[in-house]
């Protein structure tokens, strides 16, 4: 029966092609809109560690003050050199670190003359960074607490540092010349690079770039490394710039902080944590303002700092506006086409076919448009997802990908969003009647 | 004629008028959003600078293992570098001007503070961001001085970047807030509670941020060649020399000194105009995007109306007959129609127009929006009539050549 309505239903489609085309093209686009934007979309938003998000917290303590606040009375995301030494050392959490951006080169190993020095970046964190994030590592392991409290000139590298150093191998023990300092390699990564960065928590957003380096913390300070990030200062103090020594004596923020806690008691304990320290510098009279403190997990700091940029919900959102109107423009060409053939209909009614069955023709009818619509969806979907490049920067195009699962969800909508459009037409169709029709003509 | 006899028949066609006042009020709230988000976009892309733009290059560079911290001898070995640098800038054959410069509209590093009247900040008090140059800054910049004079050679300090000059050049709106009566020329003001005089102000200088603010062009100038591991240069290229003159420079530069890094893509050699297409790439996106899904969605509203004016005209093939043969002309029936779908998409617009503005609250509370002025919505209704009109027609039109004779036949 099902072979018989598919044939009725392309016989019907091929005898008016013009409105059949326009009904394909309709769902077509309003499919493909839809699912390019949603594949930015569900591209942007993925979860960077998803088994361990939820257990990972940013925390968050004002030290400027009211006057100083962001929207909504947030505090600033940025701690100062003060205030993040003070938590690291009380070491509430069952892991935490501290985290700054660095800058700086090594020598290619390739020789030759007029050699340029390669850039290299990375973060100078502590030895708990490591496994916090659960960091992968091709060769070794991270540092110990101990490298971090004697300020051993220790380093973890990216392979892709290692290749372009070493040419590869295994080069844990061996020494490294990063800005004229000797390093001793403790491990080398396996090019571990989330997507989005949500750890360097000051700046946390989609980048193309893998950490290519981390060094100790304390080691970097002592050694007047400086911060390559972003830095902030409460209105009125002159940012210290460039000045690394002036920044670690200023109330300028800089300094990213990640804890991880374990269960709902250690995050309440946390939260409890760090109103007291707030309230502590209150009584000492560092901070003239009641404690203001945030504690968000990893999926809500992001949400927070929106990760995903709102242009892209507004084109979602704008995208499936799109295919409502696409879907309300099929439901009014299915009517006409399907009432006007209420003769045939009624002829079909008058030969005994029940109104299940001509429910049945006609949402076949429907449905032939959908896989219809759905391949050309699929076709246009393919067009869009090329031209995303043209749409947002590079970093972020990069995050839409084709996935087999888009591909079945695409065809999918356009079926089931079709069948949908359909129902209306097919009761009016069924609900013709017989006598009065046949009688009429 | 009288609207009875178009909303009678109208009453028989339900569902399919509902279906096209529907399609209209939503194809109409979303265009009209659509449209602003598109003008926003736009407008932000034609922000001037206040440069000019054609033939400047700007080089962003690092030194490897330069030094923190402000000891004399660090400064004065990066400021060595740095001449060095800009001498041979100089003296290549396709470049007009080089001035040492920190940053440039758009390149959105940058450092800012508040620029005051008084020494303790109580008063009047501007946002501003700090441009850091040499005396050949503004030229090479292309800035049009309105008042006052460049900085001299003799002026310009070099160091860490901080504010703090004693000389400063002022964009204009910094100049007209401070001093309403437009006498900022040689006056004091407060840079973070250091006293600077107002040697020079210049019509406009957007500060380096792309984003919006209340802040755009308030931007100010200090006389201070930055001695740091990161070092910026601006040139001009001779006029239609620019491809030549970035060329020479990546040659010349590496050559004076290999020891430099110029991790892409925020540091290197790129013309301005490469720093104006990233800048508003997400812009001309958006503005794109958007732009196709209203031709789109337009298109559809279109065919569907003549879709299922098609339908129905079809349907009522025997009444036109009748009409014709009762006297009615053709101008009758097309005008018929095309009141027809005046009164449909007429309600279908009302119901737009409300729904505009609604989507348009829903946005502004939840993403940055701003408010829908009311004549993006206007434009719109206009154009979405003007299209059901445009669209009627082709059915229209096959009604009122339905002949009266059709009357007669039974089918």
């Amino acid at each position: 029966m099902f072979a018989y309505y598919v044939e009725l239903a392309m016989r019907s489609l091929r005898r008016s092609p013009g409105l059949t085309a326009l009904m394909i093209l309709t769902i077509g686009f309003g499919v493909a809109a839809s699912m390019t934007t949603y594949s930015v979309f569900r591209g942007l938003s993925a979860d960077p560690i998803p088994w361990k998000s939820d257990r990972l917290f940013v925390p968050q303590i004002d030290a400027w003050g009211p006057g100083n606040r962001r929207a909504g009375g947030e505090p600033e995301v940025a701690f100062g050199y003060l205030d993040a030494m003070t938590l690291m050392r009380q070491h509430r959490a069952k892991r935490q670190s501290a985290i700054y951006s660095i800058s700086a080169s090594v020598m290619p190993s390739s020789s030759g003359r007029n050699r340029s020095p390669i850039p290299i970046d990375g973060y100078a964190v502590y030895d708990e960074f490591f496994p916090m994030l659960d960091v992968t590592f091709h060769y070794g392991s991270s540092w110990s607490a101990d490298d971090d409290a004697h300020l051993s000139p220790v380093v973890v590298i990216s392979d892709k540092v290692n290749k372009e150093v070493f040419g590869g191998g295994n080069s844990v023990g061996k020494m490294i010349d990063i800005d004229n300092r000797e390093y001793r390699i403790v491990g080398v990564t396996n090019d571990w690079n989330p997507q989005p960065n949500f750890y360097y928590t000051v700046d946390v957003g989609y980048g193309p770039d893998m950490p290519d380096m981390f060094m100790p913390f304390p080691y970097a300070v002592a050694n007047n490394i400086a911060q390559a990030g972003w830095d902030g200062c409460r209105k009125g103090e002159v940012d210290p710039g460039s000045d690394f020594t002036a920044l670690l004596r200023s109330d300028c923020v800089w300094i990213g902080y990640m804890v991880e806690l374990d269960d709902a008691m250690a995050v309440q304990q946390y939260r409890g944590y760090l109103d007291a320290y707030a309230s502590e510098q209150q009584k000492a009279g560092r901070f003239h303002w009641a404690p203001n403190t945030r504690l968000r997990d990893v999926p809500a700091f992001l949400d927070y700092q929106h990760v995903v940029p709102s242009d892209t919900r507004v084109s979602l959102l704008v995208a499936q506006g799109l295919l409502i109107v696409c879907l309300v423009n099929t439901v009014g060409l299915l009517l006409a086409k399907f009432l006007r053939r209420s003769g045939e209909v009624a002829v079909r009614r008058a030969l005994g076919a029940s109104r299940t069955a001509i429910y049945a023709q006609f949402l076949t009818e429907a449905g032939v448009i959908g896989v219809g619509g759905g391949v050309l969806g699929l076709l246009f979907t393919a067009v869009g997802m090329l031209s995303v490049g043209q749409v947002l920067p590079a970093r972020l195009a990069a995050m839409a990908k084709i996935e087999p699962d888009l591909l079945s969800l695409t065809l999918l909508l356009a079926v089931a969003a079709t069948l949908v459009a359909g129902i209306y037409p097919a009761y009016r169709a069924a609900r013709v009647l017989p006598a009065w029709q046949l009688k009429a003509q | 004629m009288t609207l009875h006899p178009i909303l009678a028949a109208l009453r028989r066609h339900k569902v399919a008028a509902l279906l096209i006042v529907l399609q209209i009020a939503l194809t109409l709230a979303i265009v009209s959003n659509a449209v602003f988000i598109i003008g926003h976009h736009v407008q932000r892309m034609m922000r001037p600078t206040g440069m000019v733009e054609e033939g400047l290059i700007r080089i962003v560079q690092q030194w490897p293992a330069a030094p923190s911290g402000d000891d004399d001898a660090a400064i004065e070995k990066l400021d060595a570098l740095q001449r060095a640098d800009l001498e041979t800038l100089r003296s290549l054959p396709d470049v007009q001007e080089v001035a040492a410069s920190t940053s440039n509209p758009l390149l959105s590093g940058y450092i800012d503070g508040y620029v005051s009247l008084d020494a303790d900040q109580k008063g009047q008090s501007v946002h501003v961001a700090y441009y850091y140059g040499d005396q050949n800054l503004r030229s090479t910049f292309g800035l049009h001085l309105i008042a006052g004079r460049d900085f001299s050679a003799d002026e310009i300090r070099h160091g860490r970047a901080a504010p703090g000059s004693p000389v400063i050049i002022v964009s204009k709106p910094v100049a007209d807030r401070l001093f309403p009566n437009g006498n900022a020329l040689g006056q004091t003001v407060y840079q973070d509670g250091k006293p600077a005089t107002i040697v020079g102000i210049v019509e406009r200088l957007q500060n380096p941020r792309w984003m919006d603010s209340d802040w755009v062009y308030n931007s100010v100038i200090e006389p201070l060649r930055q001695d740091d591991a990161w070092t910026g240069y601006m040139v001009r290229a001779r006029p239609g020399r620019t491809d030549e003159a970035m060329r020479e420079i990546r040659k010349a530069l590496f050559a004076t000194n290999p020891m430099r890094l110029m991790p892409e893509p925020y540091a290197g050699i790129h013309t301005f105009a490469e720093l104006r297409a990233r800048a508003y790439r997400s812009d001309r996106g958006i503005a794109l995007l958007m732009g196709l899904i209203c031709l789109i969605l337009l298109s559809v509203t279109a065919a569907g109306i003549v879709g299922l004016t098609s339908f129905w005209v079809v349907q009522r093939h025997r009444q036109i007959g009748v009409r014709r043969a009762l006297g009615a002309r053709r101008i009758d029936i097309l005008r018929y129609f095309q009141l027809e779908n005046l009164l449909i998409a007429g309600s279908g617009a009302i119901i737009g127009v409300l729904l505009a503005f609604e989507l348009n609250h829903w946005l502004m509370t939840h993403y940055e929006m701003t408010r829908l002025p009311p004549h993006y919505v206007a434009i719109g209704t206009v154009a979405i009539l003007v299209l059901a009109q445009a669209s009627v027609l082709v059915p229209a039109r096959r009604a009122s050549n339905v002949p009266p004779v059709v009357a007669t036949r039974s089918v």
